[in-house]
C-alpha cells in the first residue's frame, strides 16, 4: 500500500485535504454572497442541462440517422408532394436496393399541443427497409391485412396506456377526409420498439392505401420516398443519378442523406441548435461577467489576508492555486447542483423530445463549462494575489 | 555569539514614478543570535523599511544582508518566500489572522508548507498554544478573541515552524497598557527562554525598554545604538522540546 501514498492522485487528494479548510474560509467569509453566487450559478446550469438535453436529444436521431439510406424529396420544398409513379422509376435507378415511401400526417390526439408523430406507409416494404423498428411478424402481418389499423412505439403506448385492439381517435392538422372531417380513427395492431433510439418510440405508422383513399386532396402522391443503396459510398452518385431522372419534368426531385433530411425535418420546428445556443451562450456570458466580479472583489477585501500568507511562505503559485480552488468548489458544486435539478425535471419533457433521461454527454459537457468558468474568472483575480507586492500590500497601499 | 542579522551599507530607494527617494543610506547594523531589539524613530525614518530587509519582504538596492546564516540579498522572489517560511516568524500591530479560521487553524497556517503529517502538525499547534497560554481557547475564531488573545495567536502562528528570528511591527500598537505589557512579557520569555531573536519597530518607548537592545532610525540612518544589556541564557526551543 505504500506506493499509493506516492500515485498522483493520492497526493492530490492529500494536497486537497491539507489545504481545502483554507479555501473553505475563503468561501464561507462572506456566506451570503457565496450562497447567491451559489444559486446564480445552480439556476444557469439547471437551465443548460434542460436546453442542452432537448438539443442533444433532438440530435440524436439525427446521429442514429443510416449511411446507407437516401430520402428523395420535392426540390422545391420538402412538402412538395411527389406522385407513386416515381416509385419504380427509382427503384430502376442503379444502385438502389429497396425503395419505400411516407408522408407526414401532422397528427394530434385530443388537444393540438399532444402531438402524435404519425406517418401512413406502404407497410409491405417500410419496416424492411427500417430494421432499427422491431416489429413482430404477426403484427406486421395483421398491420398489412387491416385497412385502418396502426402500430405504435412502446413510448407512445405507455404515454396514453393504449394496447393492441384499441381504437385510437387521432386528427390531423392537414388532412381532411372525404366525409369533411380532420377525424381518424385507427386500431392498434402492433406495438414496436427501438432499442437504438428509444424516443423514436414516439411514432405512429399507419396504411397509405387508406391514407389515400380517405384524403380529399393530393391522392396518388407520397410525402417522400426512402431509398437504400448498395453502398453508402455510392450514396452522392445514386442522388445525383435519381435527380437526373426527373430533371426538366413536372416533379423534380432532391435527394439527400437521410441524416440531412432529419436535420431538414427538425428545422420544420425551428433551428433548436440555434436556439439553445443562443440562449446558454447568453446565460453564460452573464454569469461570467457576475462571477467574475464577485470573485474580484472577494479577492480584493482579502488583499491583506493573501498577503500575510504570502509573507509567511507561501508561494505565487500556492496563493494562485488557492483562489483558483475557490472557484472550482464553487463552480463545481454549483454545477452539480443544477445539473441534478435537470436530470430530475427532465423526464417532464419527455412527451416533447421523447427522450426519457438527460443524455449523459450534457452532463459531462456541463461539468466542463463549470471547470471552464472557475478558471475564466479566477485567473485574474489569481494573478493579482500572485503578483501582490508585500510592501505595499502590508503598508496597506 | 555569532550575528543573527548582519546588514552592511545597505542602501534602500523607493521610486514612485520618475522620482527616486533613498530611504536607507549605507546603513550598517549587527544583531546578535537571541537578542531583543527594538527599533524606534519618527514615521518616515526608513524604521519599517530596515525591518522589510531584516525579514526578506524586500531587497536593497545595494549592500549586504546575512540573516540566520543566509546572504539574502541577491535571492529571487521564490527564494526569498522559502526563506523565510524557515527562518522568520511575523508578528503584526493588527494581528493579521484569517477571521474565519479558529485560533488553531490559524496557527497551523505555516505548517501547511511542511511536510508533516496532520498529528504532527497538531502537536505543534498545540505547544505554540500553550507557550502563549492560549491552549483553551485554540477552536475560537479571532472575532471571539480580545485583541490581547488575538496578538498571542498571532505569536504562537510566529513560533509554530520554530523560526530563530521574530519580526514584529508594532505588536503593542493595537493594545491598552496592561494587555501590552503582557505581550512584551510573552516576547521577552521567546527571547530569554527559547533563544528567540527578537526584532521589533515600535513607536512605544515603554515597549522599547523592554528590549534588551535600542536602536534609532533617523532620516534612513542608524542613530543613537543603546548597548545591549545582559540577559539571561537560553535554550533554543527545538532543543526545550516544547515544538520538536
Amino acid at each position: 500500500m505504500k506506493f499509493l501514498r506516492y500515485h498522483p492522485l493520492v497526493w492530490l487528494g492529500l494536497l486537497a485535504m491539507k489545504y481545502f479548510p483554507l479555501v473553505w474560509a475563503g468561501l464561507t467569509r462572506k456566506k451570503l454572497r457565496t450562497a447567491f453566487t451559489l444559486l446564480s450559478i445552480i439556476v444557469a446550469f439547471l437551465l443548460f442541462g434542460l436546453l442542452q438535453g432537448v438539443n442533444t436529444a433532438f440530435n440524436h436521431g439525427v446521429e442514429g440517422a443510416h449511411l446507407d439510406r437516401l430520402v428523395v424529396q420535392g426540390k422545391v420544398s420538402m412538402t412538395d408532394q411527389l406522385p407513386l409513379a416515381l416509385r419504380d422509376r427509382i427503384a430502376a435507378v442503379p444502385g438502389v436496393v429497396g425503395v419505400t415511401y411516407a408522408s407526414w400526417f401532422g397528427g394530434y390526439y385530443q388537444d393540438t399541443k399532444s402531438n402524435v408523430f404519425s406517418f401512413p406507409v406502404e407497410a409491405s416494404t417500410y419496416f424492411g427497409l427500417f430494421p432499427e423498428i422491431v416489429l413482430p411478424k404477426e403484427q406486421l402481418d395483421a398491420l398489412i391485412k387491416t385497412r385502418a389499423g396502426a402500430v405504435i412505439g412502446r413510448k407512445l403506448a405507455e404515454k396514453y396506456g393504449w394496447k393492441i385492439g384499441d381504437t385510437i381517435p387521432l386528427k390531423s392538422t392537414i388532412w381532411v377526409k372525404s366525409d369533411g372531417t380532420a377525424n381518424w380513427d385507427f386500431r392498434v395492431v402492433g406495438i414496436f420498439d427501438q432499442p437504438s433510439d428509444t424516443g423514436q418510440e414516439q411514432r405512429l405508422f399507419f396504411n397509405s392505401d387508406y391514407f389515400d383513399e380517405a384524403r380529399t386532396l393530393y391522392k396518388g402522391q407520397v410525402g417522400w420516398y426512402s431509398v437504400r443503396i448498395d453502398s453508402p459510398s455510392h450514396a452522392a452518385a445514386v442522388s445525383e443519378s435519381i435527380d437526373r431522372v426527373f430533371a426538366n419534368s413536372d416533379h423534380e426531385t432532391k435527394t439527400v442523406a437521410e441524416k440531412e433530411f432529419t436535420q431538414s425535418f427538425l428545422k420544420q420546428m425551428g433551428d433548436i441548435n440555434f436556439i439553445v445556443s443562443s440562449i446558454v451562450g447568453a446565460v453564460f456570458f452573464a454569469l461570467l461577467f457576475l462571477t467574475g466580479n464577485t470573485m474580484m472583489q472577494s479577492v480584493r477585501e482579502r488583499i491583506p489576508e493573501f498577503a500575510i500568507l504570502k509573507t509567511i511562505g507561501f508561494s505565487d503559485q500556492a496563493v494562485l492555486s488557492l483562489v483558483v480552488a475557490e472557484g472550482l468548489v464553487v463552480a463545481l458544486t454549483a454545477a452539480a447542483f443544477g445539473l441534478a435539478g435537470s436530470v430530475v425535471a427532465f423526464p417532464m419533457l419527455e412527451s416533447m423530445v421523447g427522450v426519457p433521461r438527460l443524455p449523459m454527454s450534457v452532463l459531462a459537457v456541463g461539468l466542463f463549462y463549470a471547470v471552464l468558468l472557475a478558471l475564466v474568472t479566477t485567473l485574474l483575480p489569481g494573478l493579482r494575489v500572485a503578483r501582490l507586492n508585500l510592501v505595499d500590500a502590508l503598508g496597506g497601499r | 555569539m555569532s550575528n543573527a542579522v548582519s546588514l552592511a551599507d545597505v542602501v534602500k530607494r523607493y521610486h514612485r514614478g520618475r522620482e527616486s527617494v533613498e530611504v536607507l543610506h549605507g546603513l550598517d547594523l549587527d544583531i546578535a543570535e537571541g537578542e531583543f531589539v527594538a527599533i524606534m524613530g519618527p514615521s518616515g525614518s526608513g524604521k519599517s523599511t530596515l525591518l522589510n530587509l531584516i525579514a526578506g519582504i524586500d531587497r536593497p538596492d545595494s549592500g549586504t544582508v546575512m540573516v540566520a546564516g543566509q546572504k539574502i540579498d541577491q535571492m529571487s522572489g521564490g527564494e526569498l518566500t522559502r526563506w523565510r517560511a524557515s527562518a522568520v516568524g511575523f508578528v503584526f500591530q493588527f494581528y493579521n489572522l484569517m477571521p474565519a479560521l479558529s485560533g488553531a487553524a490559524n496557527v497551523e497556517l505555516p505548517l501547511l508548507l511542511l511536510p508533516l503529517s496532520r498529528s504532527e502538525r497538531r502537536a505543534r499547534v498545540e505547544a505554540a498554544l500553550e507557550i502563549v497560554g492560549l491552549a483553551e481557547r485554540a477552536r475560537h475564531k479571532p472575532s471571539e478573541l480580545s485583541g490581547g488573545q488575538q496578538q498571542r495567536v498571532a505569536i504562537a502562528r510566529a513560533i509554530v515552524s520554530d523560526p530563530p528570528i521574530l519580526v514584529c511591527d508594532e505588536p503593542t500598537g493595537d493594545l491598552d497598557r496592561e494587555t501590552a505589557n503582557e505581550v512584551l512579557d510573552l516576547l521577552r520569555t521567546l527571547s530569554r527562554d527559547h533563544g528567540k531573536t527578537i526584532i521589533m519597530v515600535t513607536h512605544d518607548q515603554k515597549a522599547a525598554d523592554v528590549a534588551s537592545r535600542q536602536l534609532h532610525v533617523d532620516k534612513g540612518q542608524l542613530v543613537d545604538v543603546a548597548p545591549p544589556r545582559s540577559r539571561a541564557d537560553a535554550a533554543p526551543l527545538a532543543e526545550a522540546g516544547r515544538l520538536a
